[in-house]
């Protein structure tokens, strides 16, 4: 109650009397308690905001996202006439792929006139139009399909067909009528035919794998991109990373830790080391344009460029982090270790690299996260690669031919102009995230069960 | 070695292990020990005490050469193992702490089982040709460290999950499983209660009948129990050096009486 001079908490004062009540509050204290609560109105705020614009991302992600797993699709009856596919009628493979995909147009505008008729619509649209309706890939769908087997020229055979990325938009609800006015790839006519194939049940959207496994298309065909083989590239890349960086980081940290001299010059190299840490990815990228393709001449847009990139941006991450775990087993393990007669190379690898091991193994899977979702340095390497091929063959391909990676792709479909590519972004960035989020909980997980106490 | 017979014959000879001969240890700028020429004897226990900081534990460390890993440490001066100089550059100090075993301040267990705490150091040797020699050697050394009675059970549990008075006698039968010729202990006590303390003291006296033991303490009683020689360290300098009986009653130099009577330290 007295103490009101005392403001700025000099040293203690012997301004409290004896004998005053602890039942009440003097003004000193609850100035001390009003302070303290307000700051811990200003964490939970900072949380609070901090939650929401997690909450606002995620729920934008996935708002955005989802629709690019589910594609609409359209079956089809076709015939595949002989007529168009084989005229000579002697089944010969080398004359049936003489035909190309324009052959095979005309079977399927065939197919879907037959449709009208048989549901006997008056859409007044030419079958032309009708096939508009497809994904420019369905023709060659069908002649996939008949060069795989040209003993089915003949027969009729259900086909799903991908639908047209405007009818998919349609379907999603991301094409409208009023949105087509000024879209010469669909018509409102189109969309009435639409309606009715969905009604008939001509039309359905379901969940898509291709756009998980498959390839990427080409800027025609945004209904038919996948992000497959780009999540095979990022593989590919994390496999270089590891095998490299995480033997030349544990062998750098641990002789820094435990071998090397404390001087000027191992002080040179740990502030160096941290200040790579910190440095543009970038710049990585254009050191990896500049060493490995000018100068290596390793081939241009290959995961094993993008993994030695990647392996040096990771670098300092495994060795600030398997220093930081070295450093936290106690020195009494190595003393005991040494007392026995054990020589330094002995107490490391047997008793303070294992202790170690939880920690290096979290920061090298932090490490790989980190390198997974890196976009730059791979732009410069070029491995935004349109690779509308499907999986290579074996790991030596693999690490060698162009590919893209997961987040490249990412870019790449956020550039194009198509809005369908838009709603892959968004997808593949839900890919992406199902990665780092699944690396992360490993991360944590085998800290926690492997932590241990002394 | 462990002949009984033979070892209670040596212990009237007094014979010198280890010689020092004008040591002197600098942490960098830091002159800690200076001067200090001391002679200890085979089969006999030989306290350090002293002040904290005086260069007790300085001066331990530098029997084993465990100072080589401090970077900045500098020994000069001989100090000779059986009339060798161990800082000679033909030593190499992973033979000498073979041969030189030590104990530390605070129980420092391996975080693995009780059974691999004690077989780490006869592997490493290769002291052991098969496992049943090893389960020998694991189970004799542990039962000179006074432990084996009550680990015996459970050898496969991990040492860390023991007593602090059981971690630091497992931590001493680790340091005998090598059959070293001298074990060094460093405030080997200080963390235990002192029912734990009377066993690893009894331990000690056992000890002195195979090995010469150094051991550091803050403890002047115990100093005065166990040991038979004792060294007074003050500000690095080796004060002075005698039958633990006569420095603890008749101490020659006023600064080995203050310390004693407490009015140093």
């Amino acid at each position: 109650m007295t103490d009101t001079s005392q403001q700025g908490g000099g040293p203690a004062a012997p301004a409290r009397k004896h004998g005053e009540t602890l039942m009440k509050l003097t003004a000193r204290t609850k100035r001390r308690n009003a302070a303290e609560r307000r700051f811990q109105a200003y964490g939970i705020a900072a949380i609070g905001v901090g939650l929401l614009m997690l909450v606002i991302l995620v729920v934008n992600i996935f708002g955005n996202g989802m629709g690019a797993f589910t594609q609409t699709f359209i079956t089809l009856d076709v015939h595949l006439d002989q007529s168009k596919l084989d005229k000579k009628g002697n089944r010969d493979l080398e004359d049936i792929k003489k035909v190309s995909t324009f052959g095979y147009a005309p079977l399927i505008n065939r197919a879907f006139e037959t449709k009208a008729a048989d549901l006997d619509l008056k859409s007044g649209l030419k079958p032309k139009a009708m096939a508009d309706l497809l994904s420019k890939s369905a023709a060659a769908q069908l002649r996939d399909y008949v060069l795989a087997d040209p003993a089915r020229i003949g027969q009729t055979v259900s086909f799903r067909f991908l639908a047209n990325s405007r009818v998919d938009g349609y379907m999603k609800g991301r094409v409208s009528r009023e949105s087509i006015a000024n879209d010469k790839n669909i018509s409102a006519a189109q969309l009435d035919l639409v309606d009715e194939l969905i009604a008939e049940g001509t039309v359905r959207r379901t969940f898509n794998p291709a756009f998980i496994f498959g390839a990427d298309a080409s800027d025609q065909r945004p209904e038919a991109a996948g992000i497959g083989v780009s999540m095979l590239g990022s593989l590919f890349m994390m496999v270089v990373v590891l095998a490299l960086a995480l033997p030349i980081g544990v062998a750098a940290s641990i002789y820094l830790e435990e071998f090397a001299a404390k001087n000027w010059l191992t002080d040179i190299i740990e502030v160096n080391i941290s200040n790579l840490a910190a440095v543009p990815s970038i710049v990585f990228g254009i050191l990896g344009l500049a060493v490995f393709i000018n100068y290596m001449h390793l081939p241009m847009s290959a995961p094993l460029v993008g993994g030695l990139v990647l392996t040096l941006m990771t670098l300092p991450t495994i060795i600030i982090s398997t220093r930081a775990s070295l450093k936290s087993v106690p020195p009494s393990i190595r003393d005991a270790a040494l007392g026995v007669g054990a020589s330094k190379m002995q107490a490391v690898f047997h008793h303070v690299l294992p202790l170690a091991a939880p920690g290096i193994l979290t920061g090298t899977i932090i490490g790989l996260a980190q390198a997974l979702g890196e976009t730059a340095p791979l732009l410069l390497i070029g491995m935004v690669g349109f690779i509308a091929s499907n999986a290579p063959d074996g790991v030596a391909a693999g690490l060698m031919s162009p590919n893209s990676a997961m987040p490249a792709q990412i870019y790449e479909w956020a550039k194009r102009a198509d809005p369908a590519f838009y709603e892959r972004a968004w997808g593949g960035i839900i890919i992406l995230l199902v990665f780092l989020i699944t690396m992360n909980t490993l991360a944590v997980i085998l800290r926690r069960r492997f932590e241990r106490r002394w | 070695m462990y002949d009984t017979a033979k070892t209670e014959s040596a212990l009237d000879q007094t014979e010198t292990k280890i010689s020092a001969r004008n040591v002197q240890v600098y942490y960098g700028d830091t002159h800690a020990i200076k001067d200090v020429n001391v002679e200890i004897e085979d089969k006999t226990v030989t306290a350090f005490i002293g002040p904290s900081g005086c260069g007790k534990s300085t001066f331990l460390r530098c029997l084993n050469r465990m100072n080589d890993t401090i970077d900045i440490c500098r020994v000069t001066g001989d100090i000779l193992l059986d009339g060798e100089d161990i800082y000679d550059p033909k030593v190499d100090p992973v033979q000498l702490r073979a041969k030189v075993g030590m104990v530390f301040q605070k129980p420092n267990p391996f975080p693995k089982s009780i059974y691999d705490n004690i077989a780490y150091g006869p592997r490493i040797h290769g002291l052991a040709r098969n496992k049943a020699e090893l389960d020998e050697i694991v189970e004799k050394s542990l039962r000179r460290g006074a432990i084996w009675d009550e680990v015996k059970d459970r050898l496969d549990a991990p040492g860390t999950g023991l007593s602090g008075g059981q971690q630091q006698r497992l931590c001493i039968a680790r340091a005998i499983a090598t059959e070293p010729e001298v074990l060094l202990m460093d405030e080997p006590c200080s963390a235990l209660d002192p029912i734990a303390t009377a066993q690893v003291e009894e331990l000690i006296d056992e000890l002195r009948q195979s090995y010469s033991v150094v051991i550091v303490t803050h403890s002047m009683q115990q100093a005065a129990r166990v040991s038979q020689k004792t060294a007074f360290f003050h500000l690095g300098h080796l004060v002075e050096y005698g039958e633990t009986g006569q420095i603890f009653t008749n101490p020659e130099d006023p600064r080995t009486e203050s310390y004693i009577t407490g009015r140093i330290g």
